[in-house]
């Protein structure tokens, strides 16, 4: 069996330029590079936005510029240079004359033990598809289906124009313009990204996933999500592919705003694997992304990751639990391998009475990488009786990684009860010999081993994606022992 | 079956097995006795091609096969199986999906298609009642938080499941109760055959009790120092070891 390993996506890197050789051809849809307030107007313009649009993006520019780089986390890297970086780009075109079989073999050989159809295959290779496929008529009915219930979902430049109330009113009140460095520079030049809305009642009756990994595939390096539950209503939504995703952007700074009014409850997935560099530590994407979710009263957010790319990545899907008895959940894989470094967490913060919330955190590190759970639970003065129950454990492979937990707990009410429980364990020399005696061979046992670790967090995912996310853990660690 | 051919091991550079000779055929059982640190559970991961041992000199062989250089998976894919003494825990994962995974990665390596569910759950379910599991007990993450008896019951259950030529049982009997050690033994003696040979490792008689071994060997300071009938083991519960070691040592 072909394995997929780091030099065979090496190799492809290297031939990348010749593969995506059109791009030539749309030269005059980059913009130059660096950043200054005629790229953010043009951004807002090219992208046909209202005044109070571009305003906006323009205020979080000012913000941007006074603030510095963050330097807190637990990761070692060479700052991007913001100004060589170009911060609009036409979005991918499909070329005509491009098939399958012009694509790497080993890259269709991952595709196929992740179990992606080839409609999904062309599409993440931007190569046309047949007139008449199931995807499109799929799309088609999704369409319809979400139609019918009065739910919006569509990217984010179409939302501004088509439901500018929606978005003026919830756009950065969750995560503010200056909440931090990267969300900043997020607000002012975000290409796109996807807006969902859930009326009064609704209960999404699919997974937003499948319409979204079908059609929403590279959103881009500066993405910007909106998701908004109206009372009493429901949707599960999966942002991210399995797939290996072979963006060439450097750095990726993201926001996601939910927001769940009351009664309604919101599940997020994530299942992330960009370019995490080489063995030896080059290259690899910058993934720098602030998440967070609003509930209101008796309202719920869940969010799920699994963390297998970038080289260095600093995420921490928050929820700030303002209303009574609302819930918030965070479940999260994260695995580094090689010179990969991951600082990621959660925050909930809980401001109404009665309210929960639950932290499982599960960190493999293999190889020479670094990975962090850093976490805080802020139980405000008038939340009374909050909950909270963290678990963070941490598996290690071999003897040159790093495992860190920075766990920070402030309550200012007594009647709140914060639990933490933390484990570190080492795959055992034993634990392979005892798998090796039952005929199951190194890399297997560790696959085994990882995902019985692992399992109370995969067991959160979406069926269809919890088997993919599986076999990704697999393929992240091959060849990290022996 | 098993033929050993005067083996020497050591492990981080401590010299264990000094020179073990020893012939087991299809349908016999062994049993191997000795004090403590004599060897025996040493001998019993170097045959299971445990990394960490080093064959210094000698061969073990196989059926006629060398097996010397063959990876741990690779000999149990050729039928061989250790019941440990201290079974690993691997949390998250059920009895049931490891079981699913061996079976399956045995088949592969005899170039057999999985198994399939209906007749993989047709199997544990006629194993589990030869061992008197629980069915819940299946689903429990493998040998988390189990008894030092549901640890041993469960390695003997899947070595029912595996079927294995040379099954070879480390202490099966300490932490075992009586019941539990009835069943245990009952369930080894419904899975021998003419075809298969068991090596019983153990200090007590009184698991030989109910696994009748055709011949007792007596392992001190890495070699076999006397070998015999059942009858021997008698005499060792009687006397104990110091008469064999006053033998050796004299």
């Amino acid at each position: 069996m072909s394995k997929y390993t780091e030099d065979d996506l090496r190799e492809e890197l290297k031939t990348k330029e010749y593969e995506y050789g059109f791009y030539t051809d749309i030269e005059s849809e980059t913009f130059p590079v660096g950043l200054n307030e005629d790229i953010v107007r043009a951004i807002s313009k090219k992208k046909d936005e209202p005044e109070w649009m571009t305003e906006w993006r323009l205020e979080a520019f000012k913000v941007w510029k006074s603030m510095e780089e963050p330097e807190w986390a637990n990761v070692h890297y060479e700052k991007p240079d913001f100004q060589s970086i170009a911060y609009y780009s036409a979005p991918t075109a499909v070329d005509p004359n491009k098939t399958l079989d012009d694509v790497d073999p080993d890259l269709l050989a991952m595709y196929k033990k992740l179990g992606i159809s080839v409609d999904e295959q062309k599409k993440m290779n931007n190569i046309a598809m047949d007139i008449v496929v199931d995807s499109v008529s799929v799309a088609t009915t999704f369409k319809k289906t979400l139609g019918e219930k009065g739910i919006i979902f569509m990217s984010i430049s179409e939302a501004i124009k088509e439901h500018p109330e929606l978005v003026r009113k919830y756009i950065g009140t969750i995560v503010p313009t200056k909440d931090n460095f990267y969300a900043a520079l997020n607000s002012a030049v975000f290409s796109d990204g996807s807006f969902c809305y859930i009326p009064k009642g609704v209960r999404c009756p699919m997974e937003l996933s499948t319409y979204f990994r079908i059609n929403q595939a590279g959103t881009g390096q500066f993405e910007r999500t909106l998701v908004i539950a109206d009372e009493g209503s429901y949707v599960s939504y999966l942002e991210g592919c399995t797939a290996p995703s072979r963006d060439e952007n450097q750095l990726h700074a993201a926001v996601v705003e939910l927001i769940a009014l009351d009664d309604a409850e919101i599940k997020y997935s994530t299942v992330q694997n960009w370019y995490p560099g080489n063995a030896e530590g080059k290259g690899g994407v910058y993934n720098f992304v602030t998440k967070r979710g609003l509930c209101e009263k008796n309202a719920k957010i869940s969010w799920t990751q699994v963390e297998t790319g970038s080289a260095v990545t600093w995420k921490y899907p928050s929820c700030i639990l303002k209303g009574d008895n609302s819930v918030g959940e965070f479940y999260s894989i994260a695995v580094t391998n090689n010179y990969q470094q991951a600082d990621t967490g959660t925050k909930m913060i809980h401001l109404g009475k009665n309210t929960k919330s639950t932290i499982i955190s599960k960190g493999i590190s293999a190889g020479k990488s670094q990975n962090s759970y850093r976490g805080l639970v802020q139980v405000n003065s008038r939340a009374e009786n909050a909950r909270n129950f963290s678990q963070c454990d941490s598996l290690l492979m071999g003897n040159e990684c790093g495992a860190h937990t920075f766990p920070y707990i402030e309550a200012k009410n007594k009647t709140a009860q914060i639990e933490h429980e933390a484990t570190t364990s080492k795959i055992g020399e034993d634990q392979i010999f005892y798998c090796n005696q039952r005929g199951i061979d190194t890399e297997k046992a560790i696959a085994l081993i990882v995902n019985g670790f692992s399992k109370d967090v995969l067991n959160k995912l979406p069926m269809e994606f919890a088997v993919e996310a599986q076999k990704l853990l697999e393929i992240s660690l091959e060849g990290s022992v022996g | 079956m098993l033929k050993i051919n005067n083996l020497h091991a050591s492990v981080e550079d401590k010299s264990i097995l000094k020179g073990i000779n020893l012939e087991v055929k299809a349908g016999e059982v062994h049993a191997i006795m000795g004090p403590n640190g004599s060897g025996k559970s040493t001998l019993a991961s170097v045959i299971a091609g445990k990394e960490e041992y080093e064959v210094e000199q000698g061969e073990i062989i196989l059926e006629g096969e060398d097996i010397n250089e063959l990876a741990a998976e690779e000999r149990a894919h050729k039928g061989i199986f250790l019941s440990f003494q201290y079974p690993v825990e691997i949390p998250g994962v059920s009895v049931t999906n490891f079981m699913k995974t061996s079976i399956n990665e045995n088949r592969k390596a005899k170039g057999l298609e999985d198994m399939p569910a209906k007749e993989m759950l047709k199997l544990i379910r006629e194993k589990s009642e030869l061992l008197e599991i629980d069915r819940k007990f299946l689903s429990r993450s493998l040998n988390e938080g189990f008894s030092g008896g549901e640890k041993k019951r469960n390695e003997i259950f899947q070595m029912a499941m595996l079927e294995p030529k040379l099954a070879i049982l480390d202490e099966t009997d300490s932490g075992l109760d009586i019941d539990a050690l009835r069943i245990v033994a009952n369930g080894v003696n419904k899975l021998k055959s003419k075809d298969n040979a068991v090596v019983v490792i153990t200090h007590y008689q009184r698991l030989l009790d109910h696994i009748v071994p055709d011949y007792v060997h007596v392992l001190y300071k890495g070699k076999i120092v006397k070998s015999g009938g059942k009858e021997l083991a008698h005499e060792l519960e009687e006397k104990g070891y110091d008469w064999i070691k006053e033998e050796v040592d004299a």
